[in-house]
């Protein structure tokens, strides 16, 4: 046979041959789960105050779990900043995460709590209020009066008005029902979740999904947190926060240090650094409206006024835990899915 | 097939005693490793690591290497010679890739005893230039030995394209998606379980009927089959209509239309069901407009099988229309001359002639809708609402939602397969055994026949709305782009465009401020590399499929889809599985976006490559060979150059497809190695519609202008004389 094919060969296998390259030693590889420029932001303040060069991605929390736990063993990722503690409590209970030793003595208790039960494997960063919001052209047109508490939602003014997440997807609507059975106790909870539910016209899979409809009017009423609704009403939408009368539950956003990190010394500066009043000061820069750990640090003026909420004490190693979280997903299921 | 074996051996050697084994530290093309290469445990060459640092279970290829090249020299006769060869490489390649999946990072894996006594219980890194050479060395010794002797129908060069492919669909195929669906027989108490996976598979809750008698929801699988055949059907017909608006008839504005025909394949997703939601939106312009004039309720129907639907076909009509556009214009218009010589009239002709033709062009057109269709997961996350489940979304949120569940990802995704096997064999079944072949070297008038009145009444109808729709929606994309906050508040402002892609002139020259800049260019670079190499793959496949004839390639022709009807949130998760470890390891680097892309787009440039070779007359090859060309030169100067809307196809598909693929890069993109539609997706759901929407708009025209360039470097290929459509009758 004549040699004149190899040429096309040689292309293919000096392509395969390319496959010769991992990450040089001395970064840090960040996957963020906050806002874009948030973790933009975060990480050029970092490179400047260390020295150190960031590798960042953003990813939702889900999807980092999910990677987190395939990579296992042989990570490509550090730290894990950002994103609802639970996915990174459940991170820490299955072992894929470390301790970090970070000092937590200048943070809120809500903060430290999320590192004791977690053995230190995560730190709370920030706290978002679950609340209500609702379109207020929408409302007005149609004459129907703004909630003011959970209960209000069950009335039948709102049917087909109310749009909420479905728990089994997202972690917001989770979060949502966990506070209803701590604010109401399970049975009772799920009484009203059912007479909610004659009045929600969908479950949606994204849990920021609801109140993006809610600002573009096409739905009147959503349930989610409140930092997200702040960043619509700021953005021009006719929305309006509600935090409920009877009480609302909050999420804890986490940061962990994955176990097995190639950069272990930067990453226990980044979380470090990410803890520290100055590097949280900075959110409002960018437009991050919920609330930092550190006491020291400044609080965006838009958030959401936690003197004026009335915070449950949200018990996360309870309502964390896998046993929990499927017992409950499994009674939404059978009472509550339509 | 000595001078190529001889030249594999070369490759061999060089791969095993010059070049290191593992992957280096900072990339091969910085070259440190040169100094290393003999003294260095973890940049060496495969043969000092195996005979100087104790790795002896690297061993292997010095005696493979040694006997190939004893077996050249010493045996004469070349039966013997290359049955020798075959041997000796098939064991290398074995025992090579024995050893990598044994030893593995922190020691043995399997085969404890023996790899321990062999070195390996440090463990080892993952395969790098060095193992990758001696690989395919081993590889095409294999190939071209077996064509010599005498085991395969084709020669040195179709022998060593089954064995690439094969081995590379096996590799990057096979390989990860096993990893996932291995899953689905393992039983919650441990074990694997034949019973878990059926009594699961067959569930009510996947295969529910209820929505056929309205009483409530189908199972998520009905739903997706519904969807799929719909949106097959749909995208069908009118890629047809197009197709014979192009080619039989005079239209006026045919560049325009082509122009339409092209940019939603192009749209990043997320944007068409936002712009959808705008206009059929309980608050859409369209329902406001509706609910004015026939006084009806304002309803959120399209959250839902309609919106879906809708969203499905304006995204999938492209691929459609470019299969066929190849075939319709392929069919020769020598049989349709014959046809109303024996006094048929226009009716007929396209009845009798040019539609059966056509169906191989149909089928493949249909059955990638339909695929494409199962798989997409953005349009119903978007447009799907809380009540409307497909399988690509269920599987997508066992993945990542609230409790991970990878038994149920793999039981789903093993419904979503065997809904595509269902729909392959259907349309291999529809297709049949006839010949298509239409373009055969003999001269023909080049005047197609016109369309008869009623069917291009039917394509006018057909297309034309659809064009109409698809210009608003898209004047929609780009209005967005412009105002401050789209549907909302319809201020003009430059403001996203500037914030994206700002340019700004500093003291050091031009700096890229924009924050979009850095996922541009990664994107831009991977997908020009990933699109040549997919469209040589994808037709390098469909030749083999159309024109040679090996054992298993009914298998082989459903195995290349695989990794195409998979939800690319599923191939994400098993290239993870599969390429995090030694011996392959690629996670984190380009290669891996690069690999994923090529193995995911190529059943594009498989379906539209078999198309439209089925038209070329086999007499052509027969040709080429009987005046002394091998199967390479055929393909190279004549097949090819006959190729051309096929190759366009396959290259504009995958490298759009590159750019605008979301679901199975969001596992894949690492730091350094951002794609642009994580950017956008994660902009999108941060509310920032405006970025989102202006960088969608800036990929469209970077996309347009890439098919463009495309167009005028693949040429159009000259069929016959002139390509005219008789006058009408």
């Amino acid at each position: 046979m004549s040699v004149r094919k190899t040429p096309l060969i040689s292309v293919v296998a000096l392509t395969a041959v390319l496959a010769a390259g991992t990450a040089a030693a001395g970064e840090l590889n960040v996957v963020c789960s906050n806002e874009q420029d948030w973790c933009d932001l975060m990480a050029s303040n970092y490179e400047d105050a260390t020295g150190n060069t960031v590798n960042m991605v953003r990813k939702s929390t889900g999807e980092t779990l999910a990677q987190v736990r395939a990579e296992a063993g042989n990570p490509k990722i550090d730290v894990w900043w950002g994103g609802t503690g639970d996915p990174h409590l459940i991170a820490a209970a299955e072992g894929l995460t470390q301790p970090s030793g970070a000092d937590t003595s200048d943070l809120y208790p809500w903060a430290q709590n999320l590192a004791a039960i977690s053995e230190g494997k995560t730190i709370g960063i920030h706290l978002g209020v679950l609340g209500i919001a609702y379109n207020r052209e929408i409302l007005e047109q149609k004459g129907i009066e703004p909630p003011a508490c959970w209960k209000d939602l069950a009335d039948p003014r709102f049917k087909g008005e109310i749009q909420v997440a479905n728990p089994n997807s997202s972690g917001t609507a989770y979060t949502e029902l966990a506070t209803l059975v701590q604010v109401f106790g399970e049975d009772e909870a799920f009484a009203l979740l059912k007479q909610i539910g004659e009045n929600v016209n969908s479950y949606t899979k994204s849990g920021s999904a609801p109140s993006k409809a809610a600002a573009r009017g096409e739905t009147g009423v959503s349930i989610g947190f409140e930092h997200d609704m702040v960043k619509l009403r700021i953005a021009g939408f006719p929305l309006e926060i509600v935090s409920p009368c009877e009480g609302t539950g909050y999420e804890v956003g986490g940061v962990s240090i994955i176990k097995g990190a190639k950069n272990l010394e930067e990453a226990k500066q980044w979380v470090e650094f990410v803890l520290s009043a100055e590097a949280q000061s900075a959110g409002p820069e960018v437009g991050v409206y919920n609330i930092p750990s550190n006491r020291d640090a400044r609080i965006p003026d838009a958030a959401p006024d936690v003197s004026t909420i009335k915070l449950i004490d949200y018990d996360f190693a309870t309502y964390g835990s896998t046993e929990t979280r499927a017992r409950l997903l499994e009674r939404w299921d059978a009472e509550i899915k339509p | 097939m000595q001078r190529t074996t001889w030249l594999w051996l070369l490759v061999g050697l060089v791969g095993y005693c010059l070049v290191p084994w593992y992957m280096t530290e900072g990339g091969f093309w910085r070259f440190g490793w040169l100094s290393g290469i003999a003294a260095d445990a973890d940049t060496g060459a495969g043969i000092w690591l195996a005979f100087l640092h104790g790795r002896l279970y690297l061993g292997a290829p010095l005696p493979v290497l040694a006997g190939v090249a004893a077996a050249l020299l010493l045996l004469a006769d070349p039966l013997r010679r290359a049955r020798a060869i075959v041997a000796l490489s098939a064991a290398g390649l074995g025992l090579v890739m024995l050893q990598g999946f044994a030893v593995g990072m922190n020691g043995p894996r399997f085969l404890t005893g023996l790899f321990g006594a062999l070195g390996g219980a440090e463990g080892q890194a993952g395969f790098g230039a060095g193992a990758t050479l001696t690989l395919f060395s081993l590889l095409f010794m294999l190939t071209t030995s077996l064509s010599a002797a005498g085991r395969s129908t084709g020669d040195a060069f179709v022998t060593g394209l089954i064995g690439l492919i094969v081995a590379l669909v096996a590799l990057f195929v096979f390989f990860p998606v096993s990893t996932v669906l291995v899953n689905a027989f393992r039983a919650p108490q441990g074990g694997l379980s034949l019973g878990h996976f059926l009594s699961e598979f067959f569930s009510a809750d996947l295969w529910g009927l209820s929505c056929l008698t309205f009483t409530d929801q189908c199972g998520p699988a009905i739903n997706s089959v519904l969807l799929a055949t719909m949106t097959g059907a749909t995208t069908t017909l009118l890629g047809l209509a197009f197709a014979l608006i192009f080619t039989r008839t005079n239209f006026r504005a045919k560049k325009l239309l082509r122009l339409l025909t092209v940019i939603p394949i192009i749209t990043p997703p997320f944007v068409i069901g936002l712009a959808l939601i705008l206009l059929f939106g309980r608050t859409g312009t369209v329902t406001a407009i509706v609910s004015y004039l026939f006084d009806v309720p304002k309803t959120r129907w399209i959250y839902g099988f309609g919106g879906v639907y809708l969203a499905q076909v304006l995204s999938f009509t492209p691929i459609a229309f470019l299969v066929l556009i190849g075939v319709v214009e392929g069919i020769s218009p020598s049989m349709e001359e014959a046809s109303q010589t024996l006094d048929a009239d226009a009716w007929q002709t396209f009845r009798r002639v040019s539609f059966p033709l056509m169906r191989p062009g149909l089928a493949n057109a249909f059955l990638l809708g339909f695929i494409e269709s199962l798989a997409d997961f953005g349009n119903p996350l978007v447009l799907g609402g809380g009540n409307y489940n497909v399988l690509s979304t269920e599987i997508y949120f066992s993945i990542v939602g609230t409790i991970a569940d990878p038994s149920r990802t793999a039981v789903l995704s093993i419904a979503l397969l065997s809904l595509t096997l269902g729909a392959f064999l259907l349309q291999r079944r529809w297709v049949g055994k006839k010949s298509y072949a239409t373009v055969t070297g003999k001269a023909d008038s080049g005047r197609h026949a016109a369309l008869s009145r009623g069917v291009k009444i039917a394509a006018y109808a057909t297309a034309l709305p659809w064009a109409a729709f698809t210009a608003v929606v898209y004047s929609m994309i780009a209005f967005g782009s412009v105002v401050k906050l789209w549907g909302y508040d319809n201020t003009f402002t430059l403001a996203h465009y500037i914030r994206a892609f700002g340019i700004k002139h500093t003291a050091h020259g031009w700096r890229f401020k924009g924050v979009a800049w850095d996922s541009y260019f990664t994107t831009l670079q991977i997908a020009t590399i990933a699109a040549p190499l997919t469209a040589l793959v994808g037709l390098g496949t469909a030749y083999l499929l159309v024109r040679q004839r090996f054992w298993g390639k009914e298998a082989f022709e459903f195995s290349t889809m695989l990794s195409f009807a998979i939800p690319g949130t599923v191939i994400g998760v098993s290239y993870i599985l599969a390429f995090n470890f030694p011996p392959i390891e690629l996670t984190g680097t380009s290669i891996i976006l690069i690999i994923v892309f090529v193995f995911r787009n190529m059943p594009v440039g498989v379906r539209g490559g078999i198309a439209a070779m089925s038209q070329l007359d086999k007499s052509l090859d027969e040709a080429s060979i009987t005046l002394g060309a091998n199967s390479f030169t055929t393909v190279r100067r004549v097949i090819r150059p006959l190729m051309g809307p096929a190759i366009l196809a396959a290259l504009t598909y995958s490298f759009v497809r590159a750019i605008t693929s979301v679901s199975a890069v969001i596992f894949l993109v690492s730091a350094k190695h951002n794609m642009a539609t994580s950017f956008i997706v994660g902009r999108v759901e941060n509310g920032e519609f405006g970025i989102a929407i202006a960088y969608s708009a800036v990929l469209i025209f970077t996309m347009l202008a890439a098919i463009v360039l495309l167009q005028l470097l693949v040429g159009k290929r000259t069929l016959r004389r002139t390509d005219r459509v008789a006058g009408a009758p």
